[in-house]
């Protein structure tokens, strides 16, 4: 089975060369100082962290995304495109029978000026790579996720904390709520918030967190009190937002109706446009490909633009055969003040063969 | 072949479980010297007692290697991935009890549900470069936990011991760990967040479903729990 995952893998990998791009390899042993600062506690759960004596913390690779990042990051910064294959270590805790170890094939774009034209041949590149399969396209924008917070009319900091929590929608719900007001405030913040003196019985400060910041968030939760609840139009906006799942046209005009009451929303919209008609230049069959605005919230965090999975409907039991998108915030955040537009994605070859293989 | 019933080998927990069976007609004993880890069942036919560190029982019924074991569902829970299906709990001890718990610094008079330690922890991430740092040996419990309640920006670090310490040390802002009345959390100036415990945690009595059992094991097994009462 392995060799076959291989074969298949190299076969893939090969056809994009043929498009292209060129071969990248990488260390399976990575350091885990990166990944735990990038992805947070919640990679541990993941991925397979082990030490070293010498050099610390170190990860089985858990993708390749960081590491072709950071190499292409280090060159000389002119546009390229980059295809991989090699195997991916996740821990399954709540999966058991699926792979913990597992091969990809992926692609990657740097660098490509035109974001709409570069989603578009990404999509294009996997879609027709996959076509033999018949599978379930997924799409989505988390760029307008990002627009819509960025534009709506409140207080910075619940921007920012709105903004933080994309990528966990039930926290990003609760917040929501509490600042239309619409969610009892805890007992004990009213408490704070109505105590002339909080610290007075605070006793003795201990730890790394200092008085004067504790001060600060008070500070800041009083000013947050004292502002106005967001509106209940302001709620259902974020809900209509959130809740578009239909066909790319059909949700692009429902998102251009909603962004009648929240103009925050069109330059994303603008970008959505110029990739349906990019996609639909590339070929891709754009009147009938799924758009749902909520999707790729839960599991990928460092995408912030376009994203988009392959599902096989005949096995809805599997993962995703394919998943990728648009990331230019990690290569802001690696690239230590550069940025580089970047899209990409990885297709798994074990699935491919599970569901028959490619011709 | 004998049913192994496995038993905290020392301490409390060990004198309270040999207690619980006593009472109801089946004898734990220790044998040989003080210092010499064997033991004897009295009063059913065919079980040996294994004494191991309560710590060790979760890993010895998810292996099979004993047929039931006494600890506490805190360490099953945090041990075993997909622990209902490796073993059955099949009854409550009613000692041990402790809950696991977030504790920050009472002088934190801002911070007192799971959402405010998720906007100290952005804050405290802005402010000093580095994540939250939360101290526990229960990773996964704590980990799962903090993930359904929406907190980023945390790590967890370490810490098989002393943990109320930490925070005074300057080695962790706060804590996750075992209490049962809170009086060594006062001692070190914490409080536990005004949220439901991560987990309620008692001695229990668990038996393995993995591991293997013969004809002659299945009645003595039988014959055990029925003595048991349950």
């Amino acid at each position: 089975m392995k060799s076959r995952v291989r074969i298949e893998a190299e076969s893939i990998c090969d056809g994009f060369v043929a498009e292209g791009a060129a071969r990248f390899e990488t260390d399976i042993l990575l350091q885990a100082e990166v990944l735990l600062d990038l992805y947070g506690e919640d990679i541990r759960a993941r991925a397979y962290v082990t030490t070293d004596p010498e050099r610390g913390e170190m990860m089985l690779r858990p993708d390749f995304t960081v590491p072709v990042v950071q190499y292409h990051m280090a060159g000389d910064g002119l546009p390229a495109s980059y295809t991989y294959f090699g195997e991916v270590f996740r821990k399954q805790e709540d999966h058991p029978d699926r792979r913990s170890e597992y091969m990809q094939v992926g692609y990657e774009e740097f660098g490509g000026a035109n974001a709409a034209a570069a989603d578009a041949d990404v999509f294009g590149q996997f879609s027709d790579v996959l076509a033999p399969l018949g599978l379930r396209a997924a799409t989505g924008d988390i760029g307008i996720l990002i627009a819509m917070v960025r534009g709506l009319a409140t207080t910075e900091d619940r921007r920012a904390a709105l903004m933080r929590h994309i990528w966990r929608p039930a926290r990003f719900t609760a917040l929501v709520k509490r600042f239309a007001g619409l969610a009892p405030v805890p007992p004990s913040r009213a408490a704070l918030l109505a105590s002339e003196a909080p610290l007075q019985d605070a006793g003795v400060m201990i730890g790394l967190r200092s008085e004067r910041e504790i001060e600060t968030r008070i500070d800041a939760l009083r000013a947050d009190g004292a502002e106005p609840a967001m509106s209940a139009e302001m709620v259902d906006l974020i809900t209509a937002v959130l809740s578009v799942s239909e066909t790319c046209p059909n949700a692009l005009e429902h998102l251009r109706d909603i962004a009648v009451d929240m103009p925050g929303l069109l330059p994303a919209l603008d970008r959505f446009e110029a990739r349906c008609e990019a996609m639909a230049r590339r070929g891709v069959d754009v009147e009938n490909l799924p758009f749902e605005a909520s999707y790729g919230r839960t599991s990928m965090e460092y995408y912030d633009g376009f994203v988009f999975g392959f599902y096989s409907e005949a096995r809805p039991d599997l993962p995703p055969v394919a998943t990728g998108g648009r990331y230019d915030a990690l290569t802001r955040r690696l690239g230590q003040g550069r940025e580089i537009p970047a899209v990409g994605g990885v297709i798994r070859p074990d699935l491919v063969l599970d569901l028959g293989g490619l011709p | 072949m004998t049913v192994k019933l496995g038993v905290p080998s020392k301490g409390r927990l060990m004198e309270k479980t040999f207690d619980w069976f006593g009472a109801r007609g089946v004898t734990l004993t220790r044998t040989g010297s003080e210092r010499e880890y064997a033991g004897a069942v009295d009063g059913v036919d065919g079980v040996d007692l294994v004494l191991l560190s309560a710590g060790e029982i979760p890993r010895e019924l998810a292996a099979g290697r004993i047929h039931l074991g006494v600890t506490g569902n805190d360490l099953i829970q945090e041990k075993l991935v997909q622990w209902d299906q490796k073993v059955e709990p099949l009854a409550p001890l009613g000692f041990g009890h402790a809950n696991l718990i977030v504790a920050v610094p009472n002088c934190w008079v801002d911070v007192d549900t799971l959402d405010d330690l998720d906007g100290a922890a952005a804050a405290f991430r802005a402010r000093h470069g580095f994540r939250m740092r939360i101290a526990t040996k229960y990773h996964r419990l704590v980990r799962d936990y903090l993930r359904r309640g929406g907190v980023a920006d945390y790590q967890l670090v370490d810490s098989q011991g002393a943990t109320e310490g930490t925070v005074k040390n300057l080695t962790a802002e706060a804590i996750a760990d075992i209490t049962s009345t809170g009086e060594t959390l006062r001692a070190n100036h914490l409080k536990i967040l005004n949220e439901p415990p991560i987990l309620e945690s008692q001695a229990t009595l668990f038996r393995s479903r993995r591991a293997e059992v013969t004809d002659q094991e299945r009645v003595n097994l039988r014959a055990l729990i029925e003595r048991l009462g349950l």
